[in-house]
């Protein structure tokens, strides 16, 4: 149930666009049709179920407080939290550049549909958000914060293609002049987040 | 000979030429990064709840812009072109590394409040995007007013949205090391039996996504190239 809890938070509760507005940049520039909204999505649940396990267990067993104990006691008071901007991204780009070489390489197919979408990642703002707030947030078990990598995902998912389908309908529409485009793009986002406030509080 | 001359006038370009001045000036309005590139927009909208957030988040944004787009402007022949990225993404993180620990240093109450998102700089697009597009291929000077340029840019968008958001929905003011000010009298509140509340949707995430869009409507509307075709 915990697992549950949490993924179903990550989806609508604090879901990365609506209520903290990480992964914005992409998510303008490529909502202009569904095709390429879905794409992108399905690549963004993907290297955040990668990065956030894998930044957790950088976190635990290296850059926490007294994290080194595995290695020898001495190291318990070692603290090397203030690394953890740089390893997080490094683990980030790096592991973005993995993924796209092992999908070009077993997946043609798969990389015809992502692989343009990858190397825009290792700059979206949730995949690094994603890593902070596992931090932040101090989920027990590694199985926790997959789960909560994936609904952030499937979160993310789910605002793009949402705006994607709104702007491929709202371009048949008389809108004025000035807030063509991004403008009314942004107050869409602003009405849709109004609407998902109203998962705020659920609990499962 | 003649290409002596031409070097040593391209030296003497003072570093406030009209064409160095448009740098300074042309991310305010005409190419502004977050109204018109459409960079750097997750933290703008974040961190605009208060003015002291925003002063201090654009100032953090000043110091790394200044900072990568000079350090990476001067390693810019000797980057190889295929790791160009991870370079670019380790010298903006040390960058912030160092901002952060400044913030949670002297201001630790500000450094909670902005809580992630000071990690975020690293992934805000404006940084990367002027390194990719304009600090690899100038010389420092300019690399650096086109960082102050930017950074200016996306300050007074962000002081706009966050004074905006804090008048109406506190009913206060903040500025750093002054605190929040409260300037309108108790007795005007409803609670207090008067006739005034403050809007608490502005304090809310999805206000700060349509002042936003209303800051693009009457920037476009007075100024007319920038609209879009769809």
């Amino acid at each position: 149930m915990e697992y549950l809890s949490i993924f179903v938070k990550g989806i609508f509760v604090e879901n990365m666009i609506f209520a903290y507005f990480l992964g914005m940049c992409s998510y303008l520039a490529v909502s202009k049709t569904v095709k390429t909204a879905v794409g992108l999505g399905f690549a963004v649940i993907f290297v955040l179920g990668i990065t956030v396990p894998i930044n957790y267990l950088l976190e635990n067993f290296v850059l926490k407080e007294g994290a080194l104990t595995w290695l020898s006691a001495d190291y318990a008071n070692v603290d090397l939290s203030f690394l953890s901007f740089i390893m997080f991204i490094a683990v980030i780009a790096s592991m973005v550049q993995l993924v796209e070489m092992i999908v070009e390489k077993f997946a043609p197919a798969l990389y015809g549909a992502l692989g343009i979408f990858l190397p825009l990642i290792a700059v979206n703002c949730s995949i690094l958000g994603g890593a902070l707030f596992m931090q932040e947030r101090q989920y027990p078990s590694i199985g926790e914060a997959t789960v909560f990598g994936l609904g952030s995902g499937v979160g993310w998912l789910l605002a793009i293609v949402a705006i994607a389908a709104i702007r491929e309908k709202i371009r048949y529409s008389n809108i004025p002049d000035p807030l063509k485009g991004l403008g009314i793009t942004f107050i869409l986002t602003g009405l849709m987040g109004m609407a998902f406030m109203a998962f705020m509080g659920i609990e499962i | 000979m003649s290409t002596e001359t031409t070097t040593a006038v391209e030296k003497k370009e003072s570093l406030f030429s009209k064409k160095n001045r448009k740098l300074l000036t042309d991310p305010l309005d005409d190419s502004n990064p977050i109204t018109v590139q459409v960079l750097g927009i997750c933290s703008a909208l974040a961190i605009t709840v208060q003015v002291q957030q925003a002063v201090i988040m654009s100032l953090a944004v000043l110091f790394v812009m200044i900072g990568g787009n000079v350090i990476v402007s001067l390693m810019r022949n000797i980057i190889p072109d295929r790791i160009r990225i991870i370079v670019q993404l380790v010298v903006i993180a040390s960058l912030v590394i160092i901002v952060d620990e400044v913030l949670k240093a002297y201001s630790p109450d500000i450094s909670e409040k902005l809580s992630v998102f000071v990690g975020l700089i690293i992934t805000n697009c404006i940084i990367m995007g002027r390194l990719e597009a304009f600090a690899l291929g100038n010389k420092p000077g300019p690399s650096m007013l086109d960082a102050v340029g930017n950074a200016m840019g996306y300050a007074w968008i962000l002081l706009a949205v966050a004074l905006v958001r804090e008048v109406f929905g506190s009913g206060a003011i903040s500025f750093p090391g002054f605190g929040q000010v409260k300037f309108l009298p108790e007795g005007w509140f409803y609670a207090n039996g008067g006739f005034y509340e403050n809007n608490n949707l502005m304090i809310l995430p999805p206000m700060a996504l349509i002042t936003v869009g209303v800051i693009i409507w009457i920037q476009r509307a007075r100024n007319r190239s920038l609209i879009e075709e769809n």
